[in-house]
């Protein structure tokens, strides 16, 4: 465990002091760049409890992004236009607390729908279920003309988060950074937790865990809720830096990206999907400003890890091949 | 009025099927023989039409076009296969979806450095273009039915080729036991990329055969794809029949969906928006068909549980 535990630290470090310097130099674009890789990473490191620890290959996770996303943007484009909810006549709010809190309910709502139905399945008919739910949800953004539909929303002005000024680009980032580390932070007891090992012997020997009472099924969709409840988290707070929601957000394609942030740091370590963030958001950043055709290159690398190193970035650098959790 | 419009939308429906039953039988054929789950078989379709739309805009032929895109498709899917996808036999499905997820990646920004991010355009020959009068007075595309022929002809050809002929046997045999066939001195490794590019080839048939219908442009392949996929969980994984009663039932319902739900949204939102509400409302309705049969039957309808 020792060298794993310094990587995780240099990479706590790295995200956390390469906006810092940005700041002291004046690079409020770097600051945007590392905000988004925080939240990317934020977004796997939900998607790994499913994946990693549980073994569930979803294909659907973009659904729980672009909820949070659209909690998001349907309370503030309701807050900054004056009209009521739909539902229930309330108003909308523009606080971060109080979306991200509906972000969450919504998400851990959403995740024990589609995991009551998909998780009675498993193997690849589990990976088209996920991805099926997920175009249905896609489709049914698509369709929504009073949330922008195909365009998606716009908001204004990013939401605001008591005591910060988020719209300087350093304090959002923090306050980004803060909620990876705090739920990475919950993961680590989780994963050490009864219900975590439990999970994880699901996926090691089904068999076994219904032989001792356990029921491999519960545990699932435990957690399948909670990791769609983080990555919803993740949606909401993705959409508040771009202060934009589409479809895009819900499509097969955002699916893929997150379980490749996943893959590249490494499947079931805990900072994999921070080390997986980092790489994918420097990747898009300056091998998309050498060529536009950079995803050949992203492919490649992906081929590359997948084919020859399967422990990921993590891995590689800590020295064992799979994880031992 | 509108019994024609119900023939007419039927045959639309068999159709979209038919093309659909072309996706779905390569991806139920590679899972089932290989177990492979395969991302990247939109790449092949869409790798078909480009073959196609420049056969076509260079020599002026259909018929070369579709050669064309029969060879590139089934190329490109041997060299897919030998390169990369052979290492992926004996992996779990989280790599088996990465790494033909990659291939996506590349696969795709590859044809756009090609041929550029403008669709290209693929036109119907003149002797299957206008209409034509089928009996009960109903004029409809001559290309379209023509496409409806070459699909149910593939459809037979390809149960004869499994049914009836020794490929057709060692690729049951792969499937019931892989092991088995080995030992029996069949060489799996070559069996395999034939199944494999023979999937590629039907793929990139039924990419050429739509990009005379649509626009031939980079991630076409992929919203196919996805329907396929669906195709083939409603038919039972691995069954070719399975592919066909499921690629009909997902091609009728689309269709039906896309007439219908627009008109019967009509009073709930109004005329301008009933158009686009129906239209995502009818991509809806493909999956509660899905769902619907996985309650029934977890396996799909042909399916081995």
């Amino acid at each position: 465990m020792g060298r794993e535990r310094i990587v995780n630290a240099a990479l706590a470090v790295l995200l956390l002091g390469v906006p810092l310097w940005a700041h002291w130099a004046g690079e409020p674009f770097t600051i945007t760049l590392a905000t988004r890789a925080a939240i990317l990473a934020l977004a796997g490191v939900g998607l790994n409890l499913a994946l990693g620890t549980g073994g569930l290959v979803s294909l659907g996770h973009a659904v729980f992004f672009g909820l949070g996303g659209y909690a998001m943007g349907i309370l503030a484009h309701h807050a900054q236009t004056f009209t009521p909810l739909p539902l229930w006549d309330l108003p909308g709010t523009k606080s971060m607390p109080v979306i991200w809190l509906v972000a969450i309910t919504g998400g851990a709502l959403m995740a024990a729908l589609i995991g009551a139905l998909s998780l009675r399945s498993s193997g690849v008919y589990f990976i088209m279920l996920t991805l099926a739910f997920g175009q249905m949800c896609f489709y049914f953004a698509v369709s929504s003309p009073t949330y922008g539909g195909e365009d998606g929303l716009s908001i204004w002005v990013r939401n605001g988060f008591p005591g910060l000024n988020t719209l300087d680009p350093l304090q959002f980032f923090l306050l980004a950074y803060a909620v990876l580390m705090a739920v990475i932070w919950a993961m680590a007891r989780i994963k050490a937790s009864p219900f975590g090992l439990a999970l994880a012997a699901a996926r090691q020997s089904p068999a076994r865990l219904d032989a001792v009472g356990a029921r491999p099924f519960r545990l699932r969709l435990v957690a399948f809720v909670i990791s769609g409840a983080v990555t919803a988290l993740a949606g909401a707070l993705f959409a508040d830096l771009n202060r934009f929601v589409s479809p895009s957000m819900l499509s097969w394609q955002t699916s893929g990206e997150l379980i490749v942030i996943v893959v590249l740091g490494g499947v079931a370590r805990l900072y994999g999907p921070v080390a997986g963030a980092i790489l994918l958001v420097t990747l898009e950043h300056y091998l998309g400003g050498i060529s536009e055709y950079w995803q050949i290159a992203l492919g490649a690398a992906l081929l590359a890890v997948v084919l020859f190193a399967r422990g990921g970035l993590i891995g590689a650098l800590a020295g064992r091949p799979v994880a031992h959790d | 009025m509108s019994t024609v419009l119900l023939l007419e939308q039927l045959l639309n429906g068999l159709q979209f099927g038919v093309m659909l039953f072309l996706m779905a039988a390569g991806l139920t054929l590679i899972f089932g023989v290989m177990g492979l789950i395969n991302l990247a078989h939109g790449s092949l379709y869409m790798i078909g039409a480009f073959a196609a739309a420049s056969v076509a805009g260079f020599t002026g032929s259909f018929l070369l076009a579709l050669m064309a895109a029969l060879a590139a498709a089934a190329a490109a899917g041997a060299l897919i296969e030998v390169t990369v996808i052979r290492r992926l036999y004996a992996r779990d499905h989280l790599d088996q979806v990465l790494a033909t997820f990659a291939l996506i990646l590349i696969l795709s920004e590859g044809t756009r450095w090609l041929f550029g991010s403008f669709p290209l355009y693929l036109d119907v020959p003149a002797w299957l273009a206008g209409p034509v009068r089928l009996p009960g007075g109903i004029d409809y595309p001559r290309y379209r039915l023509a496409v409806i022929a070459v699909g149910l002809a593939v459809a037979g050809g390809l149960a004869w080729l499994i049914a009836g002929t020794r490929l057709g046997i060692r690729i049951r045999a792969g499937e019931a036991d892989r092991e088995m066939i080995a030992a029996l001195g069949v060489d799996i490794s070559r069996l395999y990329t034939l199944v494999f590019a023979l999937g590629a080839a039907l793929a990139g048939l039924a990419g050429a055969l739509v990009g005379a219908i649509q626009s031939v442009q980079v991630g076409m392949g992929e919203p196919v794809l996805i329907l396929a996929f669906v195709v083939i969980v409603i038919g039972g994984i691995g069954s070719i029949r399975g592919a066909f009663v499921g690629a009909l039932l997902v091609g009728l319902t689309d269709t039906a969906g896309r007439v219908f739900m627009p008109i019967l949204m009509q009073p709930l939102v109004g005329q301008q928006q009933a158009a686009t509400v129906g239209s995502a409302l009818a991509s809806v309705a493909i999956y509660v068909l899905m769902a619907l049969v996985l309650l029934v039957r977890p396996a799909g309808l042909y399916g081995r549980a």
